[in-house]
């Protein structure tokens, strides 16, 4: 707007700059190049000092440190996707199929969830799930099954928490865009003589990638780096990458490993969704708006 | 007469492109100037150098006789009316019109009570509780006014006001703009490009074309002694003819037309003997059928294409014999020409002076005619 | 296939059961949660041994109810402490965000932007220990080379408030700017042709216009800092948060207290995102 009075210093700029340099520099790069320089410093409790590969490189000797590795993110990918699945004839219902006069308050019910904590929702399952859990209770009340079985502490169980964690993180983005999606678009494809699958496929989810893209990054994030889930539910076999980073920081105190744990896991989920966003033709600061 | 406002060779760029080029006008204490143009002539950025949204790249903008650069705009006295007047949503109509006050550190009772007299002053005397999404479109406006007038700013100034009326309330608006112009007495530029909100409102108008004046004049003599071809064009309707000037053996100029017609003209101006020219004439300068015994006039046998019936602006479409050129004549609805059909031949003439003549400039505006 | 369109009975009555089960998916752990808090038993189970609110008010020696739990209550304290810091922060520094990336021009704008919102494409577990690692690493090298002893700069509470804050401040400068998006630029120059100041513009229109997001913005801080676990568990001290607390209870195993604790939440944030939903100018985060 004033575009031409440079010259004058601009207080305003500085207001604003300030405390957002102070937060991005101190507590998001300066902490990160300090987690890679910690990554490749010889273990100081040692006594050695100078820098070393060698917290990269027993991450690749280790079958069990990069086998979870690609565990967390196989899983990762099949979680997201079964969200994806999942919320998309959700978001179809309540934004264009339901009744007008339920739709708001499906819409209130959907998101209620959403606010209540992971931890209270997984441990809602513990108490259904496990071997003196509701159902199992409830089954042998009925008389359908003759004894106890445990549900909980399997790859299984572990993926529907992890969806069951996340999927309101796709939900809200999509619903988002499919309310925006004018419903003349369907109704014109329908009239001239388009099937649903083609409707799918060429209006509805062209139209909302946008949604679709920050909900599965959202989604992904949080499954790659999810913590409480994995320990909840999983088995004793089934090691999610950030159980490694917890045991090398809290357990074993070998702070030089964690954190080229931890710059593998930022490697790897970073390239990943630079991956998906390149396939897909969207851009990151499109995706979070 | 004091001078409110004084432009000064005032010249703006952004970057390679002039927006405003070298501009200057004086407006004197208490009238109403409009700048017309199409948009993109400039004419915004000029009115928002003056608010002082904008520096000048040169030149030199003068209120009450105070040179303006380097003063801030919420330091200059000058109040602006947005296009679409920026009325905040988030207070209510007293609280928009005391804003101004309270930002010049007035308090108290006495500032509500200019608020109320102003508000009385635009007709909306019970309206100051209300929020600003309970007005209509006309009340909004009075209140936008109302805002800046307050302040008993040097100059107003309004950027296309009426521009987001439906047609029926812009009229009523416009009669009450300056109505409201000549009770309050304050200088007001407004900037437009409707020519009928210029016409009917201004004392002078200045018709702007891609970052120039073309000219400044009152309303009248703008439609009837255009300067340039662009204001021919852009003001009122017009039919054009282009051709070469030629003098008959009696010495009287005409104008050799493209379709081969001879139209006598009053004046050269500053054409050459073989030069090219456009020729303006007003539809309602056509005179249908002339008598006979009338020389004087220009006159050419026409075959009526078709009749634009539109009530009082009734037209007819028509070609010279001969020729494919389209000419619009008006059509009084006074029944004398009720039996003109489509496809009949009739003669047009029109008094040679009452037509204007320009070197060929090529100018085009999206106002066809 | 949409309202207006015919579709056949098969279609839509295989969509309205497939929608009830994903309700019940959504909702079955929850009210199982909430109803087992209110079960006359010394576990959170089954059967029904009848309803009681020992496990909200009992004082022991058998059942500790939530209002009597010591440790429990400490841990909320803590939590509210935590979240009431952390809202207050990542507002302002979200809310100035916002007016630097919405109304700025300044070089280097898109890498800073790309560095405000990486916050969310990186995991939890990592901002906690980069920032564990950083304070750890500066909190030495003031005790070695000045001789300081930086308390804030262990574990504890102000440690977590600074690691939550650092990706909270990006969901509430989205959410701020989503709303700083929509506003029309023409208020601000006309409240400076009124005579207004850059500071009595920002007070006055710009301000008032954001109120409904950074109210939102500052309750989905709330919330977020309350619930949050991978960024805090590195970064806790002595002094744990309530889902720290809580994640030990559940994995060890624990009386239906958890039930009471987890039955106070969801009520209470159910209200919170009630209100929030329902006022029409809100964001949704």
């Amino acid at each position: 707007m004033m575009n031409s009075k440079k010259h004058r210093i601009r207080w305003g700029f500085i207001m604003f700059f300030t405390p957002v340099i102070l937060w991005l520099g101190l507590l998001i790069v300066i902490p990160h190049l300090d987690l890679l320089r910690m990554s490749l410093l010889k273990a100081d409790y040692l006594g050695e000092s100078g820098f070393t590969l060698n917290h990269y490189r027993s991450f690749f000797t280790e079958p069990i440190y990069w086998l979870t590795f690609v565990r967390t993110a196989t899983y990762s990918i099949i979680v997201t996707a079964i969200v994806l699945i999942v919320s998309l004839p959700v978001s179809f219902y309540v934004t264009k199929i339901a009744n007008f006069k339920v739709q708001g308050f499906l819409m209130i019910l959907l998101l209620l969830p959403f606010w209540v904590s992971e931890l209270i929702r997984i441990y809602g399952w513990m108490i259904l799930l496990r071997e003196s859990g509701v159902i199992n209770k409830f089954m042998l009340a009925l008389g359908l099954w003759d004894k106890p079985v445990e549900m909980l502490y399997n790859d299984v169980v572990m993926i529907m928490g992890l969806v069951y964690t996340t999927i309101l993180f796709m939900a809200v983005p999509i619903i988002g865009v499919m309310e925006s999606l004018d419903d003349s678009y369907i109704e014109a494809a329908y009239d001239l003589g388009a099937k649903k699958i083609t409707i799918w496929s060429k209006i509805i989810i062209p139209h909302c990638m946008p949604g679709i893209m920050s909900g599965s990054i959202m989604v992904f994030m949080l499954v790659i780096g999810s913590y409480l889930t994995p320990n909840l539910m999983g088995g004793k076999n089934s090691l999610w990458f950030t159980q490694q980073i917890y045991n090398q920081f809290i357990l074993y105190f070998n702070w030089n490993q964690g954190s080229a744990f931890g710059f593998m896991l930022l490697f790897m989920s970073s390239i990943i969704i630079w991956a998906a966003l390149k396939v897909t033709g969207q851009n990151l600061s499109k995706v979070v708006k | 007469m004091q001078i409110d406002l004084s432009v000064k060779d005032v010249v703006k760029k952004f970057g390679q492109f002039t927006a405003v080029d070298r501009v200057s006008f004086d407006v004197e204490d208490g009238k109403f100037f409009s700048i017309l143009g199409p948009s993109g002539c400039g004419k915004t950025t000029l009115l928002r150098m003056i608010a002082g949204f904008y520096e000048p790249s040169e030149g030199v903008i003068e209120i009450r006789g105070k040179n303006m650069s380097n003063v801030e705009p919420n330091k200059r006295p000058v109040n602006l009316v947005f296009q679409h007047l920026a009325l905040f949503p988030m207070m209510d109509v007293k609280e928009n019109i005391a804003f101004g006050l309270k930002r010049r550190g007035e308090k108290g009772p006495g500032v509500y009570r200019k608020v109320n007299d102003l508000l009385e002053r635009v007709g909306l005397p019970d309206s100051g509780n209300k929020k600003i999404n309970q007005l209509s479109g006309g009340q909004k406006q009075r209140v936008a006014i109302a805002r800046c007038l307050v302040l008993e700013p040097a100059v107003l100034l309004l950027d296309e006001p009426l521009g987001a009326l439906d047609l029926k309330l812009r009229e009523h608006m416009k009669v009450e703009l300056k109505k409201l112009q000549v009770e309050v007495g304050t200088t007001f530029v407004y900037i437009t490009h409707d020519q009928s909100e210029a016409l009917v409102m201004s004392d002078k108008v200045a018709v702007m074309n891609s970052g120039h004046f073309e000219q400044v004049d009152t309303p009248q003599n703008l439609y009837g002694k255009p300067a340039s071809s662009f204001v021919a064009q852009f003001v009122g309707d017009n039919n054009q003819f282009i051709g070469k000037l030629a003098k008959n053996e009696s010495g009287r100029f005409f104008l050799l037309t493209d379709d081969n017609n001879k139209y006598f003209i009053d004046s050269p101006s500053d054409v050459k003997e073989d030069g090219r020219a456009e020729l303006y004439i007003r539809p309602e300068a056509m005179i249908i059928n002339p008598a006979k015994e009338n020389t004087i006039l220009n006159k050419v046998k026409v075959s009526v294409k078709a009749i634009l019936f539109d009530g009082g602006n009734s037209r007819l479409l028509v070609n010279p014999v001969g020729s494919s050129k389209d000419m619009i004549v008006s059509l009084p609805q006074n029944r004398q020409f009720d039996y003109i059909k489509a496809g009949d031949s009739i003669e047009v003439g029109w008094d040679p002076t009452s037509s204007a003549f320009f070197k060929e400039s090529g100018v085009k505006t999206y106002d066809e005619f | 296939m949409i309202r207006t369109l015919p579709s056949s009975k098969l279609y839509k009555n295989s969509f309205h059961i497939f929608i009830i089960i994903y309700f019940v998916f959504l909702f079955a752990p929850l009210l199982v949660t909430c109803i087992l808090a209110f079960n006359d038993s010394m576990f959170p189970s089954l059967p029904w041994n009848g309803f009681t609110l020992d496990w909200f008010f009992s004082d022991g020696p058998e059942k500790i109810g939530i209002f009597h739990d010591d440790t429990n209550l400490r841990s909320i304290f803590v939590s509210f402490k935590v979240a009431v810091a952390v809202s207050i922060l990542s507002t302002i520094v979200g809310t100035c965000a916002a007016f630097l990336f919405e109304q700025e021009d300044f070089r280097f704008k898109n890498l800073l932007y790309f560095l405000m919102i990486a916050p969310l494409v990186i995991p939890g577990v990592i901002l906690g220990i980069s920032i564990l690692v950083f304070t750890n690493n500066l909190g030495l090298f003031m005790e070695e080379k000045l001789g300081l002893d930086v308390g804030f700069l262990m574990p504890g509470y102000w440690l977590v408030v600074l690691g939550q804050f650092s990706f909270i401040t990006t969901m509430v400068a989205l959410v701020v700017s989503a709303r700083l998006k929509k506003f029309d630029r023409t208020l601000e120059e006309a409240a400076y042709n009124l005579g207004a100041n850059r500071l009595e513009v920002i007070w006055f229109i710009t301000l008032k216009f954001l109120k409904p997001s950074i109210i939102g913005g500052a309750a989905l801080a709330f919330l977020m800092s309350f619930e949050n676990f991978n960024t805090t568990l590195f970064l806790t001290g002595s002094e744990s948060t309530l889902p720290i607390t809580l994640y030990l209870q559940v994995r060890d195993g624990s009386t239906p207290v958890i039930n009471a604790i987890s039955f106070l939440l969801i009520l209470t944030t159910s209200i919170f995102a009630v209100i929030n939903l329902n006022k029409p100018s809100g964001e949704k985060g």
